[in-house]
């Protein structure tokens, strides 16, 4: 399958792609292609004009600076595979990247593509909304930054303007106490999930939810925030008097232990399951999903938790 | 039609070609370049049957535009024998039974080639990871395991005959 025709321009600089945005009609940006290729071949899109941002310099790092790790618009999943400081100090990410697609695709799929696609099947969204993350869209007029929770407008709709460019994803800095992690279930290696989950936690000193995060993954046409989970999950106490430290496989006897431990995170879990509204297809039922986004809620927090409490 | 100019350096061999806009790398590769052994199999990004190298990185070349790999390295099935022979792990994939109707071989060794050049020593599931976008209908993943894993032997002596070879100099 070859795509239906369209001009091709690869801009060298910032500043030429969004001028070439300006004055093209139905311009598409891309970067790795991995996601609007496809759809070009399926002619499930066809835009007159594809703007390639791939060969513009300075878009391609991963740092963090001035208490946010920012992602540019051309990092591959394989990049953020690769990076040191994803692997130290957020591991939620790496739990994403890792179930993306396959190797392949992630040697060329970028982060910020996957959430400008605006797919709700897409992994990456559910954990920018788990981490608070913020989309810096630059346009005409300079950058604007986009809160996570406005970014996704529906099936393959975003926030962004179509003379805008996602350039960078800002995500917060983790503070100490904080762990995180991404659970998906997928039929078999590159499928979309069947239900994903997302959560990221901060505990204080006394092992008390001090901050919750969680994201869920193609449960609905829009990839969605589960307040009523992140509501259960604050203030709750998941570390038994006397606290502890120390091997991974301690900590996970004593989150359990912990008194009420299980009822909050089934209570949490249940409330993530309950603002889902998936569609049922070849990946199974309504009930299903909705049973399946319980259960991986519940094994993110565990692995969140026990992340938040080793690595605090 | 708008067409583009756009060169490529295939198995280390310059080329230039003429491109439109929506002209796939694969088939840049096999039409053009006439170097069918990159395949074209499920043309939706799923199976890998067209990976090739492209920059030293294992990609479908179904799902990227030709243009797209302008002035960029690509290698190809092709390129893997060398002047002494095939690659070890074509002689792995020959001798350990890795393939049987043959249609995703290609891919699978670009895959491994990638691998073993990254990973001189995988284990068996840092494989079976690495060739998880490549799809074997034939479903003879064990073999091709086994022949990642003769390769990376094969190399792994190979490379240590010459680190041995290059002590003994330096001793003489």
């Amino acid at each position: 399958m070859i795509p239906p025709q369209f001009d091709y321009h690869a801009p060298g600089g910032l500043d030429e792609a969004l001028g070439l945005l300006g004055e093209l009609d139905d311009a598409k940006v891309m970067s790795g292609g991995q996601s609007l290729l496809p759809m070009m071949k399926l002619r499930l899109a066809g835009p007159a004009n594809l703007v390639d941002i791939g060969r513009i310099p300075g878009l391609d790092t991963i740092k963090e600076r001035d208490g946010c790790l920012r992602i540019g618009a051309n990092v591959t999943e394989a990049q953020l595979e690769e990076s040191a400081v994803v692997a130290e100090r957020y591991p939620i990410l790496l739990d994403t990247a890792r179930v993306i697609a396959d190797p392949l695709v992630r040697n060329r799929a970028t982060v910020c593509g996957n959430l400008a696609h605006g797919d709700p099947a897409n992994d990456h969204p559910a954990t920018m909304l788990a981490l608070r993350a913020h989309v810096i869209a630059t346009g005409p007029g300079g950058e604007r930054t986009i809160d996570i929770d406005d970014f996704f407008h529906g099936l393959f709709m975003t926030a962004l303007g179509e003379d805008e460019i996602l350039t960078e994803l800002h995500i917060p800095v983790p503070s100490p106490g904080s762990g995180g992690a991404y659970v998906k279930l997928e039929r078999k290696v590159g499928d979309y999930a069947v239900a994903g989950a997302a959560v990221q936690l901060t505990l204080d000193k006394d092992g008390k939810v001090t901050k919750a995060g969680v994201g869920l993954t193609n449960l609905s046409f829009s990839p969605i925030r589960a307040s009523a989970a992140e509501e259960t999950l604050l203030g709750a106490d998941f570390v038994p008097a006397g606290g502890l430290r120390g091997a991974i496989e301690r900590v996970r006897d004593a989150i359990t232990r912990a008194s009420g431990a299980d009822d909050i995170i089934a209570a949490a879990a249940q409330a993530a399951a309950d603002v889902t509204e998936p569609v049922a297809d070849r990946r199974g039922s309504v009930e299903y999903k909705r049973n399946m986004a319980r259960v991986l809620t519940a094994r993110a927090i565990r692995t969140a938790l026990e992340r938040a409490v080793a690595g605090g | 039609m708008a067409t583009h100019q756009i060169s490529v350096t295939v198995n280390g061999e310059a080329h230039a070609a003429e491109v439109e806009s929506r002209t796939l790398l694969v088939h840049l590769i096999r039409d053009e370049l006439r170097l069918t052994g990159t395949h074209i199999g499920c043309d939706t990004t799923h199976c890998g049957a067209c990976t090739v190298l492209l920059g030293g990185k294992p990609t479908k070349s179904c799902t990227v535009l030709a243009i797209q790999a302008d002035g960029c390295e690509i290698g190809t099935v092709e390129g893997l024998a060398g002047a002494d022979g095939m690659h070890p792990l074509q002689e792995g994939f020959w001798e350990k039974h890795g393939l049987q109707c043959g249609f995703c071989t290609p891919g699978m060794l670009m895959t491994g080639a990638a691998l073993l050049a990254e990973n001189p020593n995988p284990s068996e599931g840092e494989i079976r990871e690495a060739i998880s976008g490549n799809l074997c209908r034939c479903t003879g993943y064990v073999n091709i395991v086994k022949a990642v894993r003769y390769a990376a032997d094969k190399m792994g002596a190979a490379a240590a005959e010459t680190a041995n070879a290059a002590t003994d100099g330096e001793d003489n």
